[in-house]
């Protein structure tokens, strides 16, 4: 009990940072937004948004300058379906909280609950440059506990705060695994949302014939019903992982004849229907290194699938490898175009497209005048692994460059050091 | 495979022989005499190919032997590297590839792979085979027969250069059971790809993986107390093994010799220094312990794979002569490894020890030189310099080192096997892609001519596409 009511003051205090005056100075700036590429721009923070971007914009007399001369600019990266805020050791049971085993709670799950904004995986991510993510449900299935949905993916900045917003996307599982949970067959999948669709539209209008027990048996519990009605109005994108070239075929036939509004996840074999997945206006999240087989619904995994998609105009977004490894999203995205992407487009599906996707492009994604202040500041090509931010911005906030392993190397550096020049340690 | 095999014959047959001595093949071998468990039971059955006189001319050259060399010329003959250097001149007879603005390395070497042994579709438990998990020692098992030649994992590693393997068997036991390192050719059989000559390796596995899958069985080990003694009950009954073969064979192999066991026969190996330590071990206390454990009973550890705490005790494992096996993007899904760090490689590399950069993963051994590139801008960013052509070691001629075969490749000298890979661009830069890679000086893949891809017969009349 002690221990909880400490955390819960932990909780309550908040740093009393304040957001001032920034100018960025003389980098190339890739703005992500209309404003293009700029050779040797300055972008202006001020009340942690941006004021101005521009090759000859005035720098307030107050600013504090950073020296960008020689560096990239470019937007925080945006990672799109992680981890964050929610696991801390993947194996530790108690320190994830990522999913639930509740009967009664699938569709309600939201990931923007229970969010820890001291996560060592947080200063590691944004040592990547990551600035916002997707906080995405995972399932916890157990024996005769079979429910269809994830939960409620959240909005996340990796500052103090974290909570951006809510509800930006219902998860579900589709292809293999999804089938597995439906009783092991796709077409029981397919038929089983559609009757979870049904129950959720007929809830909506009978609400208080429910409360009085006057309707018919639902499949769900009253709060994932209630959680499925902004799915069901088109409202709220379902996220749907799907691998295989006819399950895709099939998830856009579903979203067409029940009016959902669609996002993809993992499409491995989405080069294959790309024509489709484009004359349909759905986006696709991709992990453009998965190219092995790795199971019978992605025997067709490329590495050209980035490319083939966004040729056949596909807004794509780019995602990292999974909880701790999201620093690696931009190398991701630098093999994307390693195998034929362009390289702007493979910078915009880690920082525009994930937004737009997922809604959030009115505050960030590009350097555009009134977004929030989320800046980095690279020594060299933002997709290189040879490459590294030497500043990271969050809503007009110098972040420390630190994490917990920077704070271990340097605990360490010196005795390797000191023996590698021959002296005794 | 025959002059190792007689090397190992003589080494065994000679009582007190000094680990890693590689004495001559005596003229008279009398195979029937010496144990059978030294014997080449599974021969490699590879073949080099017939390499035509190749050079390649006008690129940035890392030899994993030297500096950077600017304007390089690369010779191959016979399978064999004849000649590096700067504006070499091209003798007559050798077909010239141009390769200005693109590099040169040696073939690219996983010192830590389960391509064949957990196959892909990797989903599918029908093709896992890398764990026998029945025993916490499984001394006794060959990952070589486990491989299935046929994973598609092997065409993709090799489409990024990666030319020789060393494949493991799996870290739910304490001992896994016996390595086999792989030349990364298509072929239908294990023989056809085991790399001649090359020594075993027993891997062996700390931490929290042996105890996890065996105090979930409600038996030994539940703890990392309980893995040692594990550890320690297996070498005392391998030095019993070994004290008896060597009574027999000190006595002229008169009456019966002793019964074999596989499982002693491994670890015997290992005692006699033939067999070589490959240690799946992260932390740096559980190391230090492990380095006892060898001392205690006279064997020495080659590589400590993982190893992602080998920073806090770089020193002594340089002291040690022990490689350390790591990546650097790799932290948080266990305990074990939540004091990972991206400069770990680094800080190996900085105490003057062997650092390598691994993948055990089928993605990740198609980018071990962008993994190395991460671990290096890391060093770069703490202010550790380190320059490329010490780095390409990382994933050359460190791991060939690690594994026992540095005679013989791992780095672009005269006399090593013509094992290289021609990149579109440095392979440090993400962007960089093999465009041809050589195993014994013949072409195993070039990404301009489809028929080099996609050699898998399971990828045979499946969707896909070649690219």
């Amino acid at each position: 009990m002690i221990r909880g009511v400490i955390a819960l003051l932990a909780l309550a205090w908040v740093p009393a940072v304040t957001a001032e005056t920034i100018a960025i100075t003389g980098g190339r700036v890739l703005t992500m937004g209309p404003a293009g590429e700029i050779s040797a721009g300055t972008v202006v923070l001020r009340d942690g948004r941006i004021l101005s971007v521009g090759a000859d914009v005035a720098v307030p007399a107050d600013a504090k300058i950073i020296d960008a001369r020689g560096k990239i600019v470019t937007p925080g990266l945006v990672a799109s379906g992680t981890a964050l805020g929610l696991v801390e050791v993947r194996a530790v049971e108690a320190a994830a909280d990522r999913a639930t085993s509740r009967n009664d709670l699938s569709a309600a799950f939201d990931a923007g609950y229970g969010l820890n904004p001291d996560s060592m995986l947080i200063p590691v991510a944004r040592l990547g440059g990551i600035t916002r993510a997707i906080a995405t449900p995972a399932y916890k299935d157990r024996a005769g506990r079979e429910l269809l949905f994830a939960g409620q993916a959240a909005a996340v900045t990796l500052d103090g705060a974290m909570l951006m917003r809510r509800g930006v996307a219902m998860v579900l599982d589709m292809g293999d695994a999804g089938a597995e949970r439906a009783g092991g067959a796709r077409a029981a999948q397919l038929v089983a949302l559609r009757a979870v669709f049904a129950d959720v539209r007929d809830y909506k209008v009978r609400r208080a014939a429910y409360d009085r027990g006057a309707t018919r048996d639902y499949m769900l519990s009253r709060a994932d019903l209630e959680a499925l009605i902004p799915v069901v109005e088109g409202r709220m994108p379902l996220l749907i992982s799907v691998r295989r070239a006819s399950d895709i075929r099939d998830v856009l036939a579903m979203a067409r004849t029940e009016g959902l509004k669609l996002i993809l996840e993992g499409a491995s074999e989405g080069w294959r229907v790309a024509g489709d997945i484009a004359a349909a206006g759905v986006p696709v999240l991709i992990t453009p290194i998965d190219n092995t087989p790795a199971s019978f619904e992605e025997l067709g995994a490329t590495l050209g699938n980035a490319r083939r998609l966004a040729a056949a105009g596909v807004v794509i977004a780019i995602q990292g490898n999974g909880s701790h490894r999201e620093r690696e999203m931009r190398y991701n995205a630098g093999n994307a175009a390693a195998n034929g992407l362009d390289r702007r487009a493979a910078l915009a599906a880690i920082t525009i497209n994930p937004a737009r996707i997922f809604g959030l492009s009115d505050r960030i994604g590009s350097l555009d005048p009134g977004k929030d202040g989320d800046v980095v500041v690279w020594d060299g090509d933002p997709l290189d692994t040879l490459a590294r931010p030497v500043r990271v911005l969050i809503r007009g906030i110098d972040q420390p460059m630190r994490s917990r392993a920077t704070e271990l190397r340097d605990r360490y550096l010196p005795a390797v050091l000191s023996s590698a020049n021959g002296e005794k340690p | 495979m025959r002059g190792r095999a007689f090397a190992l014959v003589a080494a065994l047959s000679v009582a007190g022989c000094a680990a890693g001595e590689r004495p001559q093949p005596s003229a008279t071998p009398a195979v029937e005499r010496v144990p059978a468990a030294v014997r080449d039971a599974f021969p490699s059955r590879y073949r080099a190919p017939a390499a035509p006189k190749v050079a390649l001319s006008g690129a940035t050259v890392l030899t994993a032997a030297g500096d950077e060399i600017a304007n390089g010329t690369v010779l191959m003959e016979n399978g064999k590297i004849v000649a590096v250097g700067a504006g070499l001149s091209v003798p007559e007879g050798y077909a010239v590839v141009d390769a200005n603005g693109k590099w040169v390395t040696p073939g690219v070497i996983d010192a830590h792979s389960h391509l064949g042994v957990w196959a892909q579709p990797d989903s599918v438990d029908a093709l896992n085979d890398v764990n026998e998990m029945t025993d916490p020692n499984t001394a006794q098992v060959w990952a070589e027969h486990s491989v299935w030649p046929q994973d598609p994992g092997f065409d993709a590693a090799r489409e990024a250069g990666v030319t020789t393997l060393m494949i493991l068997p799996g870290s739910g036991n304490l001992f896994g059971g016996r390595t086999v390192t792989l030349k990364n050719v298509p072929s239908v059989t294990m023989q056809g790809m085991k790399f001649p000559g090359a020594p075993y390796g027993l891997k062996i596995a700390c931490g929290e993986n042996p105890k996890r899958v065996y105090g979930g069985k409600g038996r030994s080990p539940a703890t990392r107390m309980g893995n040692v003694a594990g550890y320690r009950k297996a070498w005392i009954d391998a030095a019993d093994y070994a004290r008896k073969w060597d009574k027999w064979e000190k006595g002229g192999g008169a009456g019966d010799p002793p019964k074999r066991d596989l499982q002693l026969e491994t670890l015997a190996g290992v005692l006699k220094g033939d067999i070589l330590v490959q240690n799946h071990c992260y932390r740096a206390d559980e190391m230090a312990v492990m380095i006892d454990i060898a001392r205690e009973f006279g064997f020495r550890i080659r590589t400590f794979h993982h190893a992602n705490e080998a920073y806090k005790i770089a020193p002594l494992l340089a002291k040690e002569d022990i490689c350390v096996a790591t990546w650097a993007n790799w932290w948080g899904y266990k305990m074990e490894v939540f004091d990972a760090l991206e400069e770990n490689a680094a800080l190996v590399h900085a105490a003057g020890g062997c650092a390598i950069i691994h993948s055990d993963d089928p993605i990740v051994v198609q980018r071990l030189n962008q993994e190395a590139a991460a671990a290096l801008s890391s060093a770069w960013r703490a202010g550790i310099r380190i320059s490329k052509a010490d780095a390409i070691r990382w994933f050359t001629a460190n791991p060939a080192k690690a594994l026992g075969i540095a005679d013989r490749v791992g780095t672009l000298e005269p006399g090593k096997n013509a094992d290289v890979v021609l990149w579109n661009a440095d392979p440090f830069s993400i962007y960089a892609r093999a465009e041809k890679v050589w195993i014994d000086g013949g072409i195993v893949f070039d990404r301009g001519d489809p028929a080099y891809r996609r050699h898998s017969d399971f990828l045979l009349g499946q969707p896909g596409e070649i690219r």
